[in-house]
């Protein structure tokens, strides 16, 4: 085996820009990945509302979704194929011992790849070759298979965080398991939590377009419909992610214990932990940290005197960088509730008085809800991985043992940075065009002359 | 045969329709490039534009589905090639990355200079991918990237006779099958002066990847006399299968039955990679690495074939229909 080797030749320097590298890519890939898993649902939606009502602004707006779904899904599947090649071109220490196992969750999102971009290519390219009924059929596959891909490339991550289906001899894999690996402990909460924050980013995502919009003055149907589908579907899932939000935090007080205290500083084991807010972590300690006493003992075992493991249970070398840890748990906890005051600002007014808001401060933080949930999805995902550290495989093995000995990572890094640098402009300024291409008149809304310029 | 043979086998099969769909649709690029200028050309790329952009997509997933079997089902190897092969490997993602997006971009752009900027990234890395991608192929073919991580040389497995043969064989065949396939469709969209243009550019192509193989043969009788030996004995039925289908393909676009070319075509770049499985068979890795050597646990193997064979029903009528559906007139 290579072992020896490996150790020898990678140096803290490439060990960090693989790490780096990584999660660039996937942090990058993931926000694509969302719309990918949310926008097909609500745009077949509006699609449904058109051909029930023959209301034009549906169909206005299920066209325009489209487009803007036709150049995210192929950014989606380039920057999902370029991780794909990094595991191994990374990762071959992990791929190599543990490809096998973790092998049938990514063999299963193949085939949910290939539905999705399937059925894809034929809604978004055969508006004029199929009946209107049918078209909209071939958009649900879409839907299902964006929704199949998120869940199992989340088993093979929750597998990462919960190994379970092999045995290990002197290092190499001599039984496994393969469902057993795929549906481990940490699967359902993450799957779940996963598959709601997606359909957080699209919504909040595509709300926030037209409730700039709506600022700019285009206050018509069109626009305060472009914004009420999306934003509704995310503020009726904000307080259920909340609470599958709690159902992870219980997970890890159970399963990944030094996790948890890495999320809450928490350096010695102790009873009745007050919950920390803010603060900074050093020498085994939180400073300047807000307390509320008992809370995390109550929050992680539903107990307020109950023992909650810390840091010093493990040795120096086990324990994952604290304070980013810590704030990234904060930041999203923070997004999550101010996501959930918006959508309860949204729906009070509907309850009263049967209508959108209509005021400025409203449409001013729901034009940031796109990116707050951007925020708590990149930040949820840094505490998952982050807190997973210093393991790959948590407690099985080492990032420094999964990670290529190949020199130059810090070059390759460089280079791939450039690139996502490119993308990101060129994908920003092409939807920005999209938003702002002028909307085909429709027949009845031509009478009323509100519609000159649209979103996506 | 063992379940290792039927996985390789299934990965093969998924590799060679990577080869001819998403080959094609690298074809495309191909002429994208040497369309001329943007008046002049901009026909043919229309046509590029619209036979390609509601598969390539889907046609694309080959290659992740190859991928994704390859770490299942042949961890080794995958580690192996991955590490040894970081530089090509990298190269032709970057290659991915800026042909898949820059294709879309240009779709969505209505800016003459935006489009020229786009179709430039997507014709330039339509060339660049294949290249790469083959020649880590002619790295594993000849013999170059040992079992282990980064075992291999980091630059002369993959910058050797072999790989720039195989290399350029991949941009050549690809621009064949894509002319070829492209002679069709442009005959549906009624266009006689495109129909002569692609016709030409198949009929050039095709005999200049025959060209290319024939020579290649010289190249790897020196460089990879282990291939060579392997092609020119039990792998060679396949090698004369794919000459034979090639010239097949070559006289039906001389005749004008652009639609049938399109089989013969397929079935002789096919062959090309089915002549290689078949003379280094039954290593996966030469010199010494076996399938035997470096295959999956045998419950792993089971599980895959198990759960493809089961997304292959769903797989096969969806891609069916696509391709039909596409090949269509448009309804009015
Ligand atoms: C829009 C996105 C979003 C929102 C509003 C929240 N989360 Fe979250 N969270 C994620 C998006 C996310 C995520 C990005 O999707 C993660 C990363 C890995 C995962 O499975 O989900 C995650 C991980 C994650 C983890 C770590 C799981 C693990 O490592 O196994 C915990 C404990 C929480 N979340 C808890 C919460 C709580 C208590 C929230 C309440 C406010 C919350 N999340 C809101
Ligand atoms: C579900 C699929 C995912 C898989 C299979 C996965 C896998 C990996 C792997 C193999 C590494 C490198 C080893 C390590 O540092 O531990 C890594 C690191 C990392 N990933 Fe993930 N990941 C996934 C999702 C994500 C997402 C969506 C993000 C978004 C931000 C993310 C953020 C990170 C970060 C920040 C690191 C670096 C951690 C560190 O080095 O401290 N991951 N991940
Ligand atoms: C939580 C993390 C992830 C989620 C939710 C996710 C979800 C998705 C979705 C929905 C797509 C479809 C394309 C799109 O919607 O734009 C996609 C594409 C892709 N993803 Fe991810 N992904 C994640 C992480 C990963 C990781 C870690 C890998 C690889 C190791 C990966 C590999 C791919 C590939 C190869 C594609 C392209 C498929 C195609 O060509 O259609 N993804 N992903």
């Amino acid at each position: 085996m290579s072992w020896p080797v490996l150790a020898e030749v990678t140096t803290p320097a490439n060990l960090m820009a693989a790490r780096t590298q990584m999660a660039l890519s996937l942090g990058w890939h993931i926000i694509i990945a969302c719309f990918g898993v949310g926008m097909p649902a609500i745009t077949v939606f509006a699609e449904w509302r058109a051909l029930r009502t023959g209301d034009e602004t549906y169909r206005l707006l299920a066209h325009r979704w489209a487009k803007a779904m036709g150049v995210l899904f192929a950014v989606g599947a380039v920057s999902g194929t370029i991780l794909s090649f990094e595991m191994g071109v990374l990762w071959p220490g992990l791929m190599e011992t543990y490809g096998q196992v973790i092998g049938l969750p990514f063999t299963l999102e193949g085939f949910a790849f290939f539905i999705e971009a399937i059925f894809l290519g034929i809604y978004l390219y055969a508006w004029d070759r199929l009946p209107p009924k049918t078209h909209l059929l071939t958009g649900i596959p879409v839907c299902v298979a964006g929704v199949a891909s998120a869940f199992f490339v989340v088993c093979a991550n929750a597998w990462m965080n919960q190994p379970r289906g092999f045995d290990l001899e002197n290092g190499i894999v001599t039984e496994v398991e393969p469902w057993a690996a795929m549906f481990n402990p940490a699967t359902p909460p993450q799957t779940v939590h996963m598959i709601l924050a997606a359909f957080l980013v699209a919504g909040f995502g595509m709300a926030s377009v037209y409730a700039v919009a709506i600022l700019r003055g285009r206050n018509d149907r069109y626009h305060r419909l472009g914004f009420a589908i999306p934003f509704t579907v995310a503020a009726v899932l904000t307080p259920v992610q909340i609470g599958v939000g709690d159902w992870a935090a219980h997970f890890l007080a159970t399963n990944q214990p030094v996790k948890l205290a890495a999320i809450e500083g928490l350096y010695e084991t102790s009873q009745g932990v007050p919950l920390r807010i803010g603060g900074f972590y050093s020498d085994g300690e939180m400073h300047y940290a807000l307390e509320i006493p008992n809370l995390l003992s109550l929050l992680a075992h539903w107990d307020p005197n109950a023992t909650v493991l810390g840091l010093a249970e493990v040795p120096p070398d086990q324990r994952p960088p604290v304070n980013i840890v810590h704030w990234a748990f904060q930041i999203m906890v923070a997004m999550g509730f101010a996501l959930l005051a918006l959508g309860a600002w949204a729906l009070i007014v509907r309850w009263r008085r049967k209508r959108l808001p209509e005021s400025r401060w409203f449409y001013r933080c729901a034009a940031f809800s796109g990116l707050a949930s951007v925020l708590a999805l990149e930040a949820g995902w840094v505490t998952t991985e982050v807190g997973r550290q210093p393991w790959i495989v948590w407690g099985v093995m080492r990032v420094e043992d999964a990670v290529t000995p190949v020199p130059g990572l810090v070059a390759g890094l460089a280079v791939v940075t450039g690139v996502y640098v490119l993308l990101t402009v060129a994908t920003v300024a092409v939807l920005r065009r999209l938003a702002k291409a002028p909307l085909p008149l429709a027949p009845q809304e031509a009478e009323t002359g509100d519609t000159e310029r649209g979103e996506p | 045969m063992t379940l290792a043979d039927w996985l390789i086998g299934l990965m093969w099969v998924a590799l060679t329709a990577y080869v001819v769909l998403g080959g094609a649709d690298f074809g495309a690029g191909v002429w994208d490039l040497v369309a001329g200028g943007a008046r002049r050309g901009a026909r043919q790329r229309e046509l590029i534009e619209d036979s390609i952009g509601p598969v390539w997509e889907a046609n694309h997933v080959w290659l992740i589905f190859v991928i994704v079997l390859c770490w299942t089902g042949f961890p080794a190897v995958f580690a192996s090639v991955s590490s040894t092969m970081y530089i090509p490997l990298t190269l032709a993602a970057l290659g991915i990355i800026a042909r898949g997006a820059s294709f879309a971009f240009r779709k969505a752009s209505t800016q003459l200079g935006h489009r020229r900027l786009y179709g430039a990234a997507f014709a330039g890395s339509s060339v660049l991918t294949p290249f790469f991608l083959g020649t880590v192929a002619g790295g594993i073919a000849s013999g170059r990237v040992p079992r282990g991580l980064a075992e291999g040389d980091l630059v002369t497995s993959w910058w050797n006779p072999t790989s720039a043969l195989a290399g350029v064989l991949a941009v050549v065949v690809s621009a064949y099958l894509a002319a070829v396939f492209l002679c069709a469709d442009a005959r549906r969209a009624g266009s006689v002066e495109l129909t002569g243009a692609f016709r030409r550019r198949a009929l050039g192509s095709g005999f200049a990847a025959g060209a290319v193989a024939l020579g290649g043969i010289v190249v790897l009788r020196y460089d990879a006399p282990f291939l060579f030996s392997g092609l020119t004995t039990v792998a060679l039925p396949v090698v004369v299968l794919s000459a034979v289908a090639g010239l097949v393909s070559l006289a039906l676009l001389a005749r004008g039955h652009f639609a049938v070319a399109r089989v013969p075509a397929a079935v002789a770049v096919g062959a090309l990679l089915w002549a290689w499985a078949v003379a280094q068979y039954p290593l996966l890795l030469p010199p010494d690495t076996a399938i035997d050597d470096v295959s999956a646990r045998p419950e792993v193997l089971a599980v895959t074939l198990g759960v493809s064979a089961v997304g292959a029903v769903l797989l096969v009528p969806s891609l069916v229909w696509l391709f039909v559906l596409f090949q269509r007139p448009a309804r009015e």
